[in-house]
């Protein structure tokens, strides 16, 4: 079958980590190149792709020009400040730009959430790896009963935690409060991240704090977290309830905690803070393509051809 | 190291934070109007720096650490409008507070800032420590939980803050699990590595509060905390009016007027009913060397699932929480329960 062509463009953990998972699980999409700045010498990440028969570039922007006729989605996973600077020339390549960095050109794309409201956009924003564990949560509960104050706190391993994230940690904190008034449709946001050092690495976890307008409703407010979890589960396996949600009847407050476990395919398992964000942009790819491939009639056709 | 000599004495500062780590003590809830009443009492005594912010810092009001009973806006800029010559502080730490958070407190007239990573993540304090020098503030890089590394890796921690621009860093013993012999080693290898001032911030879970804050004097400290009556978090911090007496006995010159800030204790006493002590949970945080601010968190957690707090806090300690994961402590519990209830 035709598949979509897609580049990423910024082979670091990130990026290698979303290589392996468009590779080994991708329905639609086919990698045509990853794109670094450094040469393989210097680049794990380009190495791995060469090794895995990947065509590489290390241009920048360049080499993305080169190929814009060929690809329809780029997968930017550099830093902000570039995809500021690329997103422009993207948009005048006619491609749809899938944003794994802060910068936030696009909407916000919570793949459990929003997904079908924005695929009319050339350039979405994956929110923050707090944001895509806890965000869904708060829409789970919010379309129950209106939450007046969601409120999460995000455990994450010393070690999985790169220098971009360390030198901008406010960037965390005030897009995930964003998305969870944006998105998650929360009244009143608040984010918190705590990085452990604890050795073995600790297991991605995150705490979800919502006060709702009415917790006689937590029957149906429970069952909602539990399907929405079902959900998220489909493109990140490795999410999942630590305990069951914990209801503070005389607080109007339910709070849910989620442990992450990655699922290793380039990066350990307990980064799962990573994978969320990985699993999270290639299944907005997938669905990107997935319509550009109806577009194209190809999907039709297939359809049409097991039929007869 | 120590100059006893009368006429030699030397310099210790001390910053009070009773409106700080001792909100831990009230759960965030000092009106506005008890502060001003207590930053009075301690200017007077001659208190030089007196440290305003919500327990867990800038922006620390939350469900996950309380709520406090004012905004950092109002609890500032009341405060700072009745201080006459005793500088203002706050404390923040990145991940829960932001450079939005400073900008209030300067704003509201804040002179010095401290900013707390736990001890091995001072990366994530550089744009902060970089923005509170830029907007004149004295900066204060601080390390939490000083207990769990050795001295090698604190130099190397310090080493950043200094490099971002700190003009002081300070070591917190935020679990109370320090004995002084564990002062001196990690205050000696920053004195003898770096020309950076040092201060330290004791807690008396273990009844060390004191002796370890003389001992972090005596082999080179500059800077001290203390509160009223020890208020904070665990079983308190370093009771102020009892350090100032121990170091001028001890041959430092504080500044600080030692009735006045007896004074200043007494009016506390009429405003907090329930002084921290060291209880056999809190003796649990410092033996075991879990966060001190856990104690009432774990209280009530312990109330809701009906548990030991005791075992909750070893279990807390086992899995290595670092200060600010309040959340782990309703996990926890959470876990405890089940299993009890669920039988194996």
């Amino acid at each position: 079958m035709e598949k979509v062509s897609i580049a990423i463009v910024g082979p670091g953990n990130i990026g290698t980590d979303l290589m392996y998972k468009i590779l080994k699980r991708s329905k639609y999409m086919y990698i045509r190149r990853v794109i670094g700045i450094f040469p393989p010498s210097q680049s794990e990440g380009l190495r791995i792709a060469q090794q895995e028969g990947i065509d590489i570039a290390w241009n920048g922007i360049k080499g993305v020009e080169e190929i814009a006729d060929e690809i329809d989605i780029i997968f930017e996973a550099t830093t902000a400040k570039a995809h500021l600077q690329n997103a422009p020339a993207y948009k005048k390549m006619g491609l749809v730009a899938i944003d794994l960095t802060p910068a936030a050109v696009g909407p916000y794309i919570v793949p459990a959430v929003n997904i079908e409201e924005h695929l009319d956009k050339n350039n979405v924003n994956m929110v923050t790896c707090g944001g895509q564990a806890t965000v869904p949560i708060v829409y789970a509960v919010n379309r129950v009963s209106r939450v007046k104050y969601a409120e999460i706190i995000s455990s994450i391993a010393s070690k999985s935690a790169g220098p971009g994230t360390r030198k901008n940690i406010d960037e965390f904190t005030q897009t995930t409060a964003k998305a969870l008034e944006k998105v998650g449709g929360a009244k009143k946001g608040k984010a918190i991240i705590i990085l452990n050092p604890a050795e073995p690495p600790i297991i991605m976890q995150n705490t979800i704090h919502c006060i709702v307008e009415d917790i006689s409703k937590k029957e149906e407010i429970l069952q909602s977290i539990y399907d929405m979890v079902k959900t998220i589960q489909q493109y990140v396996p490795g999410y999942a309830l630590k305990v069951s949600p914990v209801v503070f009847e005389d607080e109007n407050r339910v709070t849910v905690i989620i442990r992450v476990i990655g699922e290793g395919d380039y990066l350990p398992t307990y980064a799962g803070n990573l994978d969320i964000m990985t699993a999270a942009a290639a299944a907005t790819g997938e669905r990107f393509a997935e319509k550009i491939l109806k577009e194209k009639g190809v999907l039709e056709t297939e359809v049409l051809a097991k039929l007869r | 190291m120590c100059s006893g000599g009368k006429l030699g004495k030397r310099w210790i500062r001390l910053i009070d934070t009773t409106l700080r780590d001792g909100m831990h003590a009230v759960k965030h809830k000092f009106t506005v109007e008890q502060m001003i009443k207590i930053a009075g009492a301690l200017e007077d005594a001659n208190v030089g720096t007196i440290e305003v912010s919500h327990g867990d810092g800038l922006g620390g009001s939350s469900i996950n650490y309380g709520f406090a009973a004012a905004s950092d806006k109002d609890y500032l800029e009341s405060v700072a409008s009745t201080l006459s010559k005793s500088k203002l502080a706050v404390l923040l730490l990145p991940g829960i507070g932001t450079v939005e958070d400073l900008k209030i407190a300067v704003n509201a007239g804040a002179k010095v800032a401290r900013i707390a990573t736990h001890v091995t993540e001072a990366d994530i304090s550089e744009e902060h420590i970089i923005y509170c020098k830029e907007m004149g503030l004295e900066t204060i890089g601080v390390l939490m939980m000083t207990h769990t590394v050795g001295p090698e890796k604190i130099v190397e921690q310090v080493k950043l803050m200094e490099s971002y621009g700190a003009d002081m860093v300070y070591l917190m013993d935020s679990a109370g699990a320090m004995i002084p012999k564990n002062v001196e080693e990690r205050i000696l290898a920053l004195k003898n590595e770096l020309s950076i001032p040092v201060g330290f911030h004791a807690h008396n879970n273990l009844g060390l509060a004191i002796g370890n804050s003389l001992k972090a004097a005596e082999v080179g400290a500059v800077s001290l905390d203390g509160t009223l009556r020890g208020l904070g978090a665990g079983a308190g911090n370093a009771q102020e009016e009892v350090l100032v007496a121990v170091l001028d006995k001890a041959g430092y010159k504080t500044g600080v007027d030692l009735y006045k800030i007896m004074d200043a204790a007494e009016l506390l006493d009429s405003i907090v009913t329930r002084l921290p002590k060291i209880d056999n949970t809190s003796l649990l945080l410092g033996y075991a060397g879990v966060y001190s601010s856990f104690l009432l968190h774990t209280f009530r957690a312990a109330e809701k699932f009906n548990l030991d707090p005791r075992d909750i806090i070893i279990e807390v300690g086992r899995r290595e929480a670092v200060g600010g994961q309040e959340d782990w402590i309703i996990e926890v519990a959470a876990e405890m329960a089940a299993k009890k209830s669920g039988g194996k």
